[in-house]
């Protein structure tokens, strides 16, 4: 293998000359090419999914960071810069502080619920990790079903807001799991359904597909700049997804002001360390989905030349679309509970039907012009 | 025997247990609420199974839709309804043996139909992409009971509308 190509694609390179040494060494054992094939698949499984293990915490420990750096920015302070050169520790005294600080289990919660619901808060979301696409042949599984795979783990976050709601007796955490589950209900019909825009675009429902779809116009053939339907289904999915995953504007699930902390008031430590891992990541995966199926993912000028430049332009989207999120965040305060509900089913549902079939039509008239132009030239 | 028929066989015998733990537990809990639960993980056992036998998109809907969206308002209900959450409920009453030997029955001869009937089957390849296929097939062949299944939840939905404006 040639240096160029490495460094041009180093990510790929190095899994391939992994497995390939590993093929070799297990073969020259004199084991049998079967044996051979399974041993491989599963430490190369091994190695990718704890690549992402340690991927996913670090992203979400960052992205704490930025979190308290931009809001601090919009709100005209400093934000946290004691540890190390512009805080860059923070995360990690943070986490640390996570990680010893006395486990305190209330006298009256629902102990199975109580102890399974962090855990089940944070599976779905790793598990969302496997079928990104992170860059050019950069991602776990390429499943068929990609898109949909991430609507169903995105689903799943309701069953650990109910268990950390209901287990912990208590009025404020059950409230906040009520209104959790009401709107996660709710704002999952929208966001189904502005995913949908990009699968009848692309005409598939692989996550791989779809981004493949946008490389037209110089790798800058992205679903947003399909005006109007693009654009009407960008934004559907933002304010859909944000509510999703109870961010500001519509945190209410956890609203400090009425909830004390929501679901989770009862929980400390580490497991509160897990719903807050989760949010995070929540965070990173609705932002990867929409940089993903709406901007081309790694899609962008000379990716095909210089595979690894796919890597910068799937983070650089993503942490773009998590930075407008914080603006939200900095900017925009919490809405009422019937606003909530008034704006998901009125405004975004209706809309969002209107754009799919809009885009059916849209789709089903190119479609005619371009078999007429065929018949015409044959 | 190959060894990932063996692996396959083993991941299935586990899968299959975990799955029928969690449907007992559903059936015995004596917490509503962990009843509630415990159905979850039979629906994720079976989304298991589903995976196993290579239908990838039944076994994501199954997720999305039973757990996702069923098993949500099986749990919003049960937190709804304020009595359930304070006392363990007991599991038998006393129609357990009459409810026992009619559901007994029914496993019986469900059991039996399964042995006998001749199961079709068919030794092509599984395609790699169904969703396509299974789009279409609905759009076309099956147009008329997709249809009136739409017809039948829109129905469902107005009436639950008017119940709960009354």
């Amino acid at each position: 293998m040639d240096i160029l190509s490495f460094i041009l694609n180093p990510f790929v390179s190095l899994y391939n000359l992994i497995r390939d040494a590993l093929t070799a060494l297990l073969l020259s054992f004199g084991i049998a090419s079967d044996v051979v094939a399974i041993i491989v698949f599963l430490v190369m499984g091994l190695i990718v999914v704890t690549a992402i293990l340690i991927l996913a915490p670090v992203l979400m420990m960052y992205t704490t960071l930025l979190e308290r750096k931009v809001v601090a920015r919009m709100q005209d302070r400093i934000g946290p810069n004691r540890v190390g050169k512009f805080g860059l520790l923070q995360p990690i005294a943070d986490m640390i502080k996570f990680l010893t600080k006395e486990d305190i289990v209330p006298e009256g919660v629902d102990r199975v619920s109580h102890l399974l619901a962090p855990i089940v808060s944070v599976i779905p979301v790793v598990l969302s990790f496997a079928v990104l696409s992170f860059g050019v042949g950069m991602g776990a599984v390429d499943l068929n079903l990609g898109l949909l795979f991430l609507m169903a783990m995105g689903s799943m976050a309701t069953i650990a807001v109910f268990m950390a709601g209901f287990g912990s007796h208590n009025k404020f955490a059950l409230i906040g799991g009520m209104r959790a589950a009401a709107q996660i209900i709710s704002y999952e019909i929208p966001q189904i359904f502005a995913v949908a825009i990009p699968v009848m675009l692309a005409g598939s429902i692989s996550l791989n597909r779809v981004i493949e779809q946008q490389s037209g116009l110089f790798g800058l053939g992205w679903f947003f700049f399909y005006v109007p339907v693009g654009p009407i289904a960008f934004f559907v999915y933002l304010l859909a997804a944000t509510a999703e995953i109870n961010r500001v504007p519509f945190d209410l699930p956890e609203a400090e002001s009425e909830l004390v902390a929501g679901y989770h008031t009862e929980y400390s430590g580490m497991k509160f360390g897990l719903f807050y891992l989760a949010e995070f990541l929540n965070m990173f995966i609705i932002s990867a989905i929409a940089a993903s199926i709406f901007f081309g993912g790694w899609q962008g000028p000379f990716v095909q030349q210089v595979p690894a430049l796919g890597i910068v332009y799937f983070f650089g989207k993503t942490f773009l679309l998590i930075i407008i999120q914080l603006w939200f965040r900095g900017s925009l305060p919490r809405i009422r509970v019937d606003q909530l509900m008034n704006f998901g089913w009125k405004r975004l549902v209706p809309v969002m039907i209107g754009t799919i079939l809009f885009t059916a039509v849209l789709l089903w008239f190119y479609r005619g012009v371009l078999d007429y132009l065929k018949g015409l030239g044959g | 025997m190959d060894v990932s028929t063996i692996i396959a066989q083993l991941l299935f015998f586990l899968v299959a247990a975990l799955t029928l733990t969690a449907a007992f537990l559903t059936v015995l809990a004596r917490n509503v609420f962990h009843a509630a639960l415990a159905l979850v993980g039979t629906f994720f056992g079976v989304a298991a199974i589903y995976l196993m036998l290579e239908a990838e998109f039944l076994a994501i809907v199954q997720i999305l839709i039973y757990i996702g969206a069923i098993a949500v308002l099986i749990l919003f209900a049960v937190m709804l309804t304020r009595g359930l959450m304070q006392h363990d409920q007991i599991s038998f009453n006393h129609q357990w043996a009459w409810v026992a030997l009619v559901v007994g029955t029914l496993f019986l001869g469900m059991f039996i139909l399964i042995l006998q009937v001749p199961w079709l089957q068919s030794g092509a390849a599984v395609t790699a992409d169904t969703v396509p296929s299974l789009g279409q097939q609905l759009m076309t062949t099956y147009l008329l009971p997709f249809e009136v299944v739409s017809v039948l939840l829109l129905a469902t939905l107005v009436g639950a509308f008017i119940i709960a404006r009354e």
